[in-house]
């Protein structure tokens, strides 16, 4: 394994030092915790955001703190999800009159220790609402599993419902636009190659030269099978194919698209696979109102990328579109 | 009987193999899950190893509730919820004992079993910790009804312990990580039953010791 870091043991608390090293306008560390929080927060009125999961995925998720997204992010060691009393802090540190909404990504780890967290929360009167985000189209959905995985689509919860909450609606109001986000994305993700976990220092799995893995998670657990490498058109068509199966879009209809690198993929094959993606789309007289690509939600250094579509109406529309200033999210 | 001094011994001990098990758990996670069961459980263990040495006086509804909180502020993922859940449960019923019994072991084992079916939304055949733990209950609890003591009943949970974990390699999984594989999962050994069976075999090691 070779990883530029100083010690396993101390990745997330670098790492987490070094993000607000280059973003002290947006984000400041809560003290002794893996929170870092919106600089001017907690706002008063103002619905607090906040996620979190595992590190390894950054810009995700602290790279999403600031105006118009979350208030505040928490860090769990590499691909482990934070633990309750990281996520409470967080939320004593973020929290509002006007209440607090977790935005969690569908792993039972990310579950629990958010949901216990919120028990803490509820133990001390701070209103705590969720939201679990499941786009995956890859994984089942039924209702005996734990249901499909949150991925990429849970950038498009960060902007919608924090445009939601940063004009001020309730918590009830932004937990709703939050489901309804969920409810109209969907993401196919795929990759080249593993990624390696630090603290176990071997790739989480191997592919032969010519091999990919198609639908793989962002924790570089085992997608729905493997293949033969095939030309970036192809890829993109079978990809937007399966979305498309899953969450019909009709003529007409508008959408917003994330071509997503999971760590190692140029943003030259990303375009590539962008240029794609929308021919298929205007072939099929869908609108693109936003296209977001780049390194969103990454798997550290794992080649490969995943396409995620929201379906959008004129609420979600004007959301997407909303200003928000965050390190690694700008809409002027 | 199981007195103070045995107790933090199990205690320390079951630290020491899931430290000793490290890569072992984080192999079979690799397989049907995102490798890191070992490096969590390690890591909070280690943890609790370090208060141990503070918990010498204490009582045991003291020692779990502390082991408990460890886990849940040091492991992460799903398996610091669910032991840290399960420790916090087996304080509930200890209260202030002496020593703890056949039938105090008994409580601890339905607390603990409840507790993690309320937390993980899971049951038996999910593949899971509770397709190893539920077998050893039912073991341990028909051996001491037929009036086997603590040594042997610990012995027959070990056994059924072992058989739970085999049984997890013949089922798809439908809980945590590895229900995102659906049949894929078939044929690998959950990590959690595994964990789950150090921790029994330790218990049965050393009453049997």
């Amino acid at each position: 394994m070779k990883k530029i870091i100083n010690s396993t043991e101390e990745i997330v608390n670098e790492m987490l030092d070094g993000i607000v090293k280059a973003h002290p306008e947006h984000v400041k560390r809560v003290e002794g915790t893996s929170v870092l929080k919106r600089v001017n927060s907690p706002i008063q009125g103002k619905v607090a955001l906040i996620s979190g999961g595992g590190s390894g995925h950054e810009p995700s998720h602290a790279g999403f703190v600031g105006k118009g997204m979350l208030d505040a992010a928490v860090a769990g060691e590499v691909f482990t999800s934070p633990t309750p009393d990281q996520v409470f802090e967080a939320i004593k540190a973020v929290g509002s009159d006007a209440g607090v909404l977790l935005v969690i990504k569908n792993y039972s780890g990310d579950v629990m220790n958010f949901e216990m967290a919120a028990e803490m929360a509820e133990m001390e009167d701070i209103k705590v609402e969720k939201v679990i985000v499941n786009d995956d189209v890859a994984v089942e959905n039924s209702t005996y599993t734990t249901g499909r995985r949150g991925v990429a689509g849970t950038i498009f919860v960060h902007k919608i419902a924090g445009a939601a909450a940063e004009e001020g609606r309730s918590l009830e109001e932004v937990q709703k636009i939050a489901q309804k986000v969920v409810d109209n994305t969907r993401t196919m993700g795929m990759s080249l190659g593993a990624c390696t976990v630090p603290a176990v220092g071997k790739p989480s799995f191997t592919l032969a030269e010519d091999e990919i893995e198609m639908g793989l998670g962002i924790h570089g657990e085992p997608g729905t099978h493997k293949e033969k490498i095939s030309s970036a058109d192809e890829l993109t068509e079978y990809m937007l194919g399966k979305i498309i199966q899953d969450m019909p879009i009709e003529k007409g209809e508008e959408v917003g698209v994330i071509v997503n690198g999971l760590g190692a993929t140029p943003l030259m094959e990303l375009y590539i696979v962008n240029r794609k993606l929308h021919s298929l789309l205007e072939e099929k007289e869908i609108k693109i109102n936003k296209t977001l690509i780049g390194n969103y939600m990454t798997s550290l250094e794992m080649p490969g990328f995943s396409i995620s579509v929201i379906k959008l109406d004129e609420e979600l529309k004007g959301l997407l579109n909303a200003k928000a200033d965050t390190p690694a999210f700008k809409e002027i | 009987m199981i007195d103070k001094t045995m107790f933090l011994e199990i205690i320390n001990k079951i630290a020491d193999n899931i430290i000793l098990n490290k890569d072992l758990l984080n192999e079979l996670d690799m397989a049907i899950g995102d490798s890191d069961h070992g490096s969590n459980m390690a890591r909070g263990f280690s943890e609790v190893k370090k208060k141990l040495e503070t918990l010498k006086d204490s009582d045991y509804q003291t020692i779990l509730k502390t082991i408990a909180m460890t886990l849940i502020s040091t492991v992460g993922g799903a398996s610091g919820p669910l032991y840290g859940t399960a420790f916090l449960k087996a304080s509930s019923v200890v209260g202030d004992r002496e020593v703890l019994d056949s039938n105090d072991l008994i409580k601890i084992y339905e607390v603990v079993i409840d507790g993690i079916k309320q937390r993980g939304k899971s049951d038996k055949g999910d593949k899971t910790m509770l397709d190893c733990i539920i077998p050893a209950y039912e073991a341990f609890k028909s051996s001491v009804e037929s009036g086997k003591d603590l040594k042997e009943a610990s012995k027959q949970a070990e056994q059924a312990a072992t058989e739970g974990v085999e049984y997890t390699k013949t089922i798809k999984a439908l809980k945590g990580r590895a229900s995102f594989l659906g049949d894929r999962s078939i044929g690998h050994q959950d990590p959690g039953a595994t964990s789950s069976h150090i921790i029994i075999k330790t218990i049965s090691d050393i009453v049997n010791n």
